[in-house]
């Protein structure tokens, strides 16, 4: 309340000092661009142009000249603290007895017990590898193929049929993962179309999805299948800030098609690569949850289980959510490790990074 | 071998146009690098395909393993008997409704936070943005979210759904370098009108903003529009799931629900036979599609503007 009223008194103060231009208010004297001579200029720096000197202007002016944007911040901070920031404090239930229907940050210490408890599991170490394997081959599969088809369809010259194959190869980024699910499923049945292939080929059938040995295959499949055409675009856009001159000089230079590629399209975009493979090794362990959870089934376990799908089984199928979150506490603390480091190599080694 | 020779000859870039000095070898690659990417195409398609065929098959022809692009035993019975079900239509008017209301939170959220951090002079401007951008990197996780949500006593109403979405800090970012870009003289001279910020926000920035609007609105709803998962945890009452929850138990082919549904629908056991399956994604996935060709296009602008901004 006490914000409100100060800012919109503010408000009205600074406006009416705008329009009675030769007698500024003592508030705002000391504050905005000194040196500039009448106060409508002053106050007008002062509010839209950058903060002049800091350290000059106190809080009391900042709230009256901005409170109502403070104000307006309120909601959105709410919002991040209790649906972002308090899951994050949540995970001290890692170190806590934890109760169900009691205090959302668990009854008594355990210390580590519950981290002991799954480095112990061997379980556990099981889906950490599972997902490792999964991250790996997604990241080795699934970074480079847009980058691929990003330089194939830069060659191409008709318009049109540009647009028709990006359109067509963006369409399954906006489908929902049930939906992928839903089609893998059939497509992988012991009716499907994958089958009648295997059999028209004097194969026998094969129940895909009941298959560990197959599961990664399937899994990096529908990733391909759903994200490369919709990873192009960034690279389609730098590929466009690629200046022109630097080709013209190569082909002066006598470098082929093939070499102009490597000497100066690859380069051109490597800002956006490095970028996009630090995001992309940052969320490396996240191995899409919730396309393990929709294609996996207990006969796929041993290649298919994978940290957060174990977690979210032993924490709320079987309901031990303390040891539940001390895993994923210990898989978002990895996750963070990764961007950080992939960052700093990234900055060390080709001078990029994301900050 | 042969598109280690394709690439060979030198010739204009992509976008210059074709010379004389445009080799066979080039001509040649140009030929293969379209047949490539038909075949992209046509990988990317086929599972739509063969879904649509299958939606127009008897259950019996699916099962004999002869539906593949084209539909055997064509009849439209499946697609009645679906819309004949009143749970499809309870979870597509969920799935709706949620769409709907979580679209406009996040909106609500998202544009006033961007405009607040947009402003370069504003005291605290670095922590505002490092407290959302802190949230990309670290996240609470499945378990300390489900305790929140159950002990906010969220559990099976809508909110479970809309509200832990409701803020995505690409979108923030994304729409924060817009507001950023627009020309400031418009906002001065609102201000020597004697607009205060809010209303130089309503009246002045939102107006302008038409274009990033319609981008983020679209990246909420089919945000909202596929997820699943929160209804999956948070929700346990049939009236209450969305359609993807609805589709998940139909294809999992596991829970009492699908069970009650295909009996609604006249399948005897519990097995949902294929076609069945197929309607139903069909049904699903059509408002995407049909929207789609015409929406495209500010999908990709919104991805750009989130990059130019790094």
């Amino acid at each position: 309340m006490d914000v409100t009223d100060e800012s919109t008194g503010g408000a009205v103060g600074t406006e009416g000092a705008l329009r009675t231009a030769p007698a500024p208010t003592p508030r705002s004297a000391p504050g905005p661009a000194p040196g500039s001579g009448d106060g409508t200029a002053g106050v007008r720096h002062g509010r839209l142009r950058r903060r002049p000197r800091a350290g000059r202007v106190s809080w009391r002016q900042t709230l009256r000249r901005d409170g109502v944007l403070y104000l307006m911040a309120l909601l959105p901070l709410a919002f991040l603290v209790v649906f972002r920031y308090l899951p994050v404090a949540g995970n001290v239930i890692a170190f806590r007895r934890f109760r169900p229907g009691g205090s959302i940050f668990g009854e008594t210490w355990v210390g580590l017990r519950y981290v002991e408890m799954f480095i112990n599991d061997p379980t556990f170490w099981h889906v950490f590898a599972n997902t490792a394997i999964l991250g790996c081959l997604t990241l080795a599969i699934c970074f480079p193929l847009p980058i691929v088809l990003a330089l194939l369809l830069n060659e191409v010259r008709k318009t049109a049929f540009k647009r028709v194959v990006q359109s067509v190869s963006y369409l399954p980024h906006f489908l929902s993962i049930v939906i992928v699910a839903g089609m893998t499923m059939q497509l992988l049945s012991l009716q499907g179309t994958v089958n009648q292939v295997v059999e028209a080929m004097g194969g026998e059938g094969i129940p895909f999805l009941q298959r560990p040995e197959w599961f990664r295959a399937i899994y990096v499949g529908t990733e391909v299948w759903q994200t490369v055409g919709w990873g192009t675009i960034l690279y389609l856009a730098a590929l466009t800030t690629v200046d022109s001159s630097l080709y013209e000089a190569a082909r002066i230079d006598g470098a082929n098609r093939w070499r102009q590629t490597w000497h100066v399209t690859l380069p051109g975009i490597r800002p956006t690569m490095v970028t996009l493979l630090i995001l992309n090794i940052g969320t490396f362990l996240n191995v899409g949850f919730e396309k393990v959870l929709l294609l996996y089934t207990p006969l796929t376990y041993s290649t298919a289980d994978v940290i957060s799908t174990y977690l979210y089984r032993v924490g709320l199928v079987s309901n031990n959510l303390s040891y539940a979150a001390a895993i994923g506490l210990f898989q978002a603390c990895i996750g963070l490790v990764m961007v950080l480091s992939a960052n700093f190599v990234s900055r060390r080694v080709v001078g990029a990074s994301l900050w | 071998m042969v598109t280690s020779d394709a690439m060979t000859p030198a010739g204009p870039r992509a976008g210059v146009p074709i010379g004389p000095r445009d080799s066979k070898g080039y001509r040649l690659f140009t030929g293969l690098n379209a047949g490539v990417l038909v075949l992209v195409c046509l990988v990317v398609l086929y599972p739509f395909i063969t879904l649509l065929a299958q939606s127009f098959s008897s259950a019996g022809a699916i099962k004999a393993g002869l539906v593949n692009a084209v539909p055997v035993d064509f009849n439209i019975e499946t697609y009645r008997a679906v819309t004949q079900d009143e749970r499809f239509w309870t979870s597509y008017g969920n799935t709706v409704l949620y769409t709907v209301v979580g679209t406009v939170v996040a909106m609500i959220l998202t544009t006033t936070f961007a405009y607040v951090i947009s402003k370069q002079h504003l005291r605290g401007r670095n922590v505002l943005i490092g407290i959302a951008v802190f949230t990309m990197f670290f996240n609470g996780g499945i378990i300390p979210n489900y305790v929140l949500i159950s002990s906010l006593g969220l559990k099976n109403t809508m909110w479970a759904v809309v509200l832990p979405g409701a803020l995505s800090v690409f979108n923030l970012l994304v729409m924060k370098s817009f507001f950023e870009n627009l020309p400031r003289e418009l906002e001065e001279a609102a201000q020597l009108d004697g607009l205060g910020w809010f209303g130089i926000y309503v009246r002045i920035v939102l107006p302008l903003s038409k274009a990033v609007i319609a981008t983020m609105v679209l990246f909420y709803s089919v945000a909202y529009w596929n997820d699943w998962f929160s209804a999956f945890l948070y929700l346990d009452k049939n009236e209450l799931f969305p359609m993807s929850l609805y589709l998940r138990n139909l294809i999992a082919g596991a829970s009492t629900t699908t069970a009650e549904s295909a009996a609604a629908i006249g399948t005897t056991g519990a097995a949902i036979s294929a076609n069945i399956k197929a309607v139903t994604m069909v049904l699903a996935i059509l408002p995407i599609l049909v929207v789609y060709p015409f929406v495209q296009r500010h999908f990709v602008s919104g991805v750009m503007l989130g990059s130019v901004k790094g």
